[in-house]
């Protein structure tokens, strides 16, 4: 076989599919070779799925011998962010609590992958329930960035953006609540996509804060992301929160002019990026005015208020999904108590880290009597305020452009003992995730250092379409 | 000072986590300043505003919810395959009631 594995994209699978260059056997092979001999340089991968790959690779090739179509995603190698059930192989939400965790299902956006023909290569490490922007919260230890082994990866989706990256997957499932699928893709260099509130179903995705969680993809392009987003996307029975609208072909909008799309550009936002990372922004943000598009300024004012309002919705909502870690269903208990209340603080105090402590800590205080009224109404209330900031933008432009984080990648152990400044930095991601709308981030260029930068846009609910033709045009440019 | 170590500690109880001593003292610190940096919402005028508790966006009506159909469920033995102690096709836990 004649494929750099570190390299590949859909397309290319495809045609070595379709030529007989290789099978997707043989692809599934290479893929596992090269994702096992790399992993320990990042530690992206938690466990690998070798059977599962080579099974659903084996069904590929019946289906290419008979003449069928083996689906759109066909021979792909894929990296699961270890927060989406799979059936039958582990699931440890990076915590220890279900640490030897096998679901009895799939996620429905497993199921649909998979239906499409793509490889699943294992399971990648994250935050703990996916809470936090630097993948240290781990049970597992954490995750390297593959563009500079002494810097973290981002988060929580750190292992899933590091992965395709590295070169380890050529596509990865992430997720996101208040910007883990943006910070980490901008932190590694990659694309990486927040659909629409609703866009793919949660059903199996671990639920963290249900209002807020979306699953999304990375990869290296831009065409790659929006093929594999088309593929999971959709109106699922199983999920109430999901969407019906119609899915559109994603990638078939590619390669179009972006000339007289306008974009807009919060100046809430730019008084809050210093130094290279906001230097590189606006040089992409130069870029995208020499394609044509008219640049403006567009008013969020309530950005200032995001941070605080996404912490009380989040958390609260977080104490109560995480209440069903009680030491009764699922795998780990703690032998060190003897009554039954007894029996669930124990395994919940020694079952949770750290950051998931915080936050259980912090929405039960937000939701309790008293106070339910002054913090997580009150930030409902503002929650409406940023999307109707939002919907007043999207009245006045195509899309919204935006810088990613305030900063590229930090180093391991710089800010974990200090959550507030963490929670701080999902300033430019979590606005999009409580408005609900499409957001993504794609590649704009590297500090001088060379760590990587990413530009962010958004667009209304279910246009994904524009948002993926502005980032498949700049990513040309 | 926002919140005292019996406020944590009274929070922990109704999160039932345990928490050691040095661990009560550091989240109060730590839910201390992010509680004085959430205080910012009271600068926000939110009269008359309706509280958002979910995405909304224009579905057709009747798609939100699925047909009311009976369809397999996982099963006992798939149920209890992740139980820390299954037994006699239940989850057990430590004695609530003495005989």
């Amino acid at each position: 076989m004649d494929l750099d594995i570190a390299s590949l994209t859909i397309g290319k699978i495809r045609h070595a599919l379709d030529t007989r260059a290789a099978s997707a056997t043989e692809l599934a092979g290479e893929a596992l070779r090269f994702a096992q001999a790399e992993n320990p340089k990042t530690g992206a991968y938690l466990h690998f799925s070798p059977e599962r790959a080579l099974a659903a690779a084996r069904r590929v090739d019946e289906k290419i011998a008979r003449g069928e179509d083996p689906g759109e995603l066909a021979g792909v190698p894929v990296a699961v962010k270890d927060v989406i059930v799979t059936k039958g192989l582990r699931t440890t939400c990076g915590s220890k609590m279900l640490a030897d965790y096998v679901p009895p299902y799939d996620a429905t956006a497993i199921e649909r992958i998979e239906r499409a023909g793509a490889l699943i290569l294992g399971k990648t490490n994250c935050d703990e329930f996916a809470m936090g922007s630097s993948t240290e919260n781990s049970a597992f230890g954490p995750v390297r960035n593959p563009r500079a082994p002494d810097r973290v990866p981002g988060g929580s989706s750190g292992g899933s953006a590091a992965a395709v990256a590295q070169g380890t997957a050529v596509v990865a499932l992430g997720s996101d609540t208040g910007g883990s699928i943006r910070q980490p893709a901008s932190f590694c260099g990659v694309v990486g996509v927040t659909p629409t509130y609703g866009r793919v179903s949660r059903y199996g995705l671990t639920a963290f804060a249900s209002s807020l969680d979306h699953i999304g993809p990375f990869a290296r392009s831009v065409r790659d992301a929006a093929a594999l987003l088309g593929t999971m996307a959709g109106r699922d029975p199983r999920d109430a929160t999901s969407a019906a609208a119609p899915v559109p072909d994603y990638t078939s909008q590619l390669n179009r002019k972006v000339e007289g799309l306008k974009l807009g550009l919060p100046p809430e936002y730019l008084k809050e990026l210093k130094g290279e990372s906001g230097d590189v922004f606006f040089q992409g943000v130069e870029v995208l005015k020499k394609l044509g598009c008219e640049v403006r300024e567009v008013a969020m004012p309530h950005t200032d208020y995001a941070i605080a309002t996404y912490y009380i919705i989040a958390t609260a909502e977080a104490s109560s999904n995480l209440a069903r870690y009680d030491g009764v269903r699922y795998t780990f208990r703690s032998q060190h108590s003897s009554t039954l209340a007894e029996m669930y603080r124990a395994t919940r105090g020694e079952g949770f880290g750290a950051e998931c402590k915080r936050r259980i800590m912090l929405g039960t205080y937000v939701l309790s009597a008293g106070y339910y009224d002054a913090y997580y109404l009150k930030a409902q209330k503002v929650r409406a305020l940023v999307a109707r900031d939002f919907a007043q933008a999207f009245n006045q432009v195509d899309a919204i452009v935006a810088p990613v984080s305030p900063f590229p990648a930090f180093r391991l152990g710089e800010k974990i003992d200090d959550p507030l400044a963490m929670y701080l930095s999902d300033i430019f991601t979590i606005t999009g995730s409580l408005a609900g709308v499409p957001c993504m981030s794609v590649p704009c260029g590297t500090t001088a250092e060379g760590l990587p930068v990413g530009l962010q846009i958004l667009t209304r609910h279910f246009d994904e379409t524009t948002m993926f033709r502005i980032a498949d045009a700049f990513e040309n440019a | 000072m926002k919140i005292s170590e019996q406020d944590v500690r009274q929070v922990a109880e109704l999160a039932d986590l345990k928490l050691s001593d040095a661990e009560v003292s550091r989240l109060r610190a730590e839910l201390d300043g992010i509680l004085a940096h959430v205080d910012k919402l009271n600068e926000v005028d939110t009269a008359g505003v309706e509280p958002m508790a979910q995405v909304l966006f224009d579905t057709g009506a009747g798609t939100t919810l699925r047909g009311d159909e009976p369809l397999p469920p996982l099963g006992n033995q798939a149920a209890l395959a992740n139980a820390p102690q299954p037994g006699a096709g239940y989850f057990k836990v430590p004695k609530v009631i003495e005989r």
